[in-house]
């Protein structure tokens, strides 16, 4: 994990080199030779603490993501200088990038405490001596120009070790309203380019937020930032409200709703808030919607006489296509990013197991074999793999596997962990964890599809079933 | 009818206008996008004097409105068909009440997949009303999944009274 660690043969151009994305499918064959049990178990054992010592290579990036055990790469953000009318802002831009950065468990702060250079102007030559010795790796440096209803944020990123510049400078520009957001774009560069994976700062997370009691908990949407920030609420909680789902270009959400009194599937438009029923058919319900790649069909469970299966309906024109036909329970369908697939769960064998079929409906063919219920199957934005919950022995888990079912690894263990949804990179994972009993409330939490990086997401109060959206435009 | 209180009529009356909405854990007062106007919240328990065998709280506390399912199952059991038999034979004689049975489940279960075990459980008991002579068109069901347990700590006494189907009765749209 540190910049030495990168086993790059010969002359990598150090900040340059690592923007290759790497496969997903490999990692878990290569490297370390361990399988996922034994990956997974190294992650939990030593968690960050650098236990395993890196290669002696002298390179700048991170080992794949997919490696059980990292030493976090040391990085430092100094205040952006302020180039006129910033005024806090390029303090607080500067904070927003780090807590990206030391969010993610790959990369830690060097205190500010501890420098011995100041950056005085953006265009300032870098005095390398000075980070190097206070041994950070990565050095972050930006400048804000606000005037009228416009800021403008650049940045640049340089290789501390080998005193160059990593990638070129950027500029982004937006309103002063956004500025959260250029800072998630400067994290997102620096993050992209150092490990080599997708971006997935500046998006968001539409979800449930929950209050009262467990026996007369009321629920409302809301949507905010990825790391919790910008809450603004969709609905309020005059009705139950269940399991938003974003749409692939992030400006509607599916969801289920109790408004009519009976469950059934809502369209909103996020921008407007305008929302309809999906057509509800009296004497059924609707439920578990999720959108097709292309936004254009929803595919849904409808439950009729006590039977669920799963149907699509094209939106613009409300026709409807049975997609199952079996008297087990069908439902959490969730579409491959290539549109061809879908993968849902049944209980067909007896007990709750995942499935994978054609878009067009069939009887699918079970892909989970472990012991234990597999449920919620969502499939990774990248297409490598399927995330889904697991219960086993009393336990709820959230893991992923790859498509075929195979390589099977757990991320989390807890009273009642659910629902994943996957970052738009399709390397770090959200989900539900709710505690026991009457004062157990749900709450928002993230792994890394390593099993690193288990953390809590702030929330003003309790809250589940995230969706994560893609990239903000 | 003649026993019952003004008020409970006014109460049925207003239930009858909201019957398109069964849901007794409304919430307030609509005032979103995601609501289209029809629950405002009213709720139709005229519940009624628990000694007059005509009564809601009749039928709740004395042919009793709830039966309980084991885990992960929506088979009645012989204790639930006993009940439903009682309550088969109560609603044919007090054919003014309309019918919308609860399924729930309790939280050892995922959303999705516990809200299709609520309404399997749900059909179990409309079915089994049906079988005893109940009309169907009396009855609507609706699930909660896990969203609505009555009891609520982390263990198997409070799991199983939540595993549970619940005859909801309201005065208006009966036989």
């Amino acid at each position: 994990m540190s910049l030495k660690s990168f086993p790059c043969a010969g002359h990598c151009d150090p900040l340059k080199s690592q923007g290759q994305s790497r496969p997903y499918k490999s990692p878990l064959k290569n490297e370390a030779k361990m399988t996922p049990t034994k990956l997974l178990t190294a992650a939990l054992m030593f968690g960050l603490s650098g236990f395993i010592a890196a290669p002696a290579q002298a390179e700048l990036t991170l080992p794949p993501f997919t490696e059980g055990v990292i030493e976090p790469m040391p990085f430092a953000v100094p205040d952006f200088i302020d180039e006129g009318g910033a005024n806090g802002l390029a303090a607080d831009i500067a904070r927003v990038v780090a807590a990206d950065l030391a969010g993610t468990g790959l990369f830690i702060e060097t205190p500010k405490d501890a420098y011995i250079s100041r950056v005085t102007s953006f265009d300032a030559p870098i005095s390398y001596p000075d980070w190097q010795a206070i041994n950070t790796q990565a050095l972050i440096t930006g400048a804000v120009q606000a005037g009228g209803d416009r800021i403008v944020v650049k940045f640049r990123l340089f290789d501390v070790t080998t005193g160059q510049p990593q990638g070129e400078g950027l500029q982004f520009a937006g309103t002063p309203g956004s500025w959260r957001r250029m800072a998630h774009k400067v994290a997102d560069a620096v993050y992209s380019r150092i490990t080599g994976e997708g971006p997935y700062f500046d998006s968001r997370v539409v979800y449930v937020s929950e209050s009262g009691p467990k026996n007369q908990r009321q629920k409302r949407l809301g949507v905010m930032d990825y790391d919790g920030a910008n809450v603004k609420y969709l609905t309020d909680s005059s009705s139950i409200v269940l399991a938003p789902r974003f749409s692939p270009s992030g400006d509607r959400i599916l969801f289920t709703s109790y408004a009519s009194g009976f469950p059934a599937i809502y369209l909103m438009d996020v921008g407007s808030l305008k929302t309809r029923n999906l057509g509800e058919v009296p004497g059924t319900m609707t439920f578990a919607p999720r959108f097709s790649p292309d936004g254009n069909t929803v595919v849904f469970s409808l439950e009729k006489g006590g039977n669920s299966d799963i149907y699509s309906m094209d939106i613009g024109s409300g026709s409807m296509t049975q997609l199952t036909n079996a008297p087990s329970i069908e439902t959490s369908p969730s579409f491959s990013p290539d549109g061809s697939k879908i993968v849902f769960e049944s209980d067909r064998s007896g007990t709750q197991q995942i499935y994978m079929m054609g878009a067009g409906g069939g009887e699918g063919e079970r892909i989970s074999n472990g012991k234990g219920r597999y449920s919620t199957p969502v499939w990774s934005p990248r297409g490598d793999m399927i995330a889904f919950t697991k219960q086993n022995e009393g336990r709820f888990h959230i893991g992923a596997m790859l498509t075929d079912g195979t390589e099977e690894r757990l991320l989390t263990a807890s009273f009642l962990d659910e629902g994943p949804t996957w970052a738009p990179n399709g390397r770090v994972i959200m989900f539900t964890r709710e505690g026991a009993g009457a004062g157990g409330q749900a709450g928002l939490m993230s792994v890394d599809v390593s099993g690193r990086n288990l953390k809590t997401i702030p929330t003003d109060g309790p809250a589940s079933d995230p969706s994560w959206s893609p990239m903000l435009p | 009818m003649t026993l019952l209180p003004k008020a409970l009529l006014i109460v049925a009356a207003l239930g009858l206008a909201a019957c398109n909405n069964p849901d007794r854990y409304k919430n307030g007062n609509a005032a979103n996008g995601a609501n289209t106007g029809v629950g405002t919240a009213i709720d139709t328990n005229g519940l009624g004097d628990p000694s007059n065998p005509r009564s809601i709280a009749y039928f709740n506390q004395s042919v009793g409105d709830r039966v309980l399912f084991p885990v992960d199952q929506s088979t009645l059991t012989a204790e639930a068909r006993g009940v439903l038999a009682g309550q088969a034979s109560w609603l044919a004689t007090n054919g003014d009440y309309a019918i919308i049975i609860e399924g729930h489940a309790d939280e050892q279960g995922t959303r999705e997949y516990n809200l299709a075990l609520g309404a399997r459980r749900a059909a179990s008991v409309q079915d089994y009303l049906i079988s005893q002579g109940v009309s169907a068109g009396r009855m609507r069901t609706i699930s909660y999944g896990k969203e609505r347990p009555i009891e609520v700590c982390s263990d198997e006494a409070c799991y199983s009274k939540n595993r549970r189907a619940v005859t909801v009765l309201s005065m208006g749209t009966g036989a």
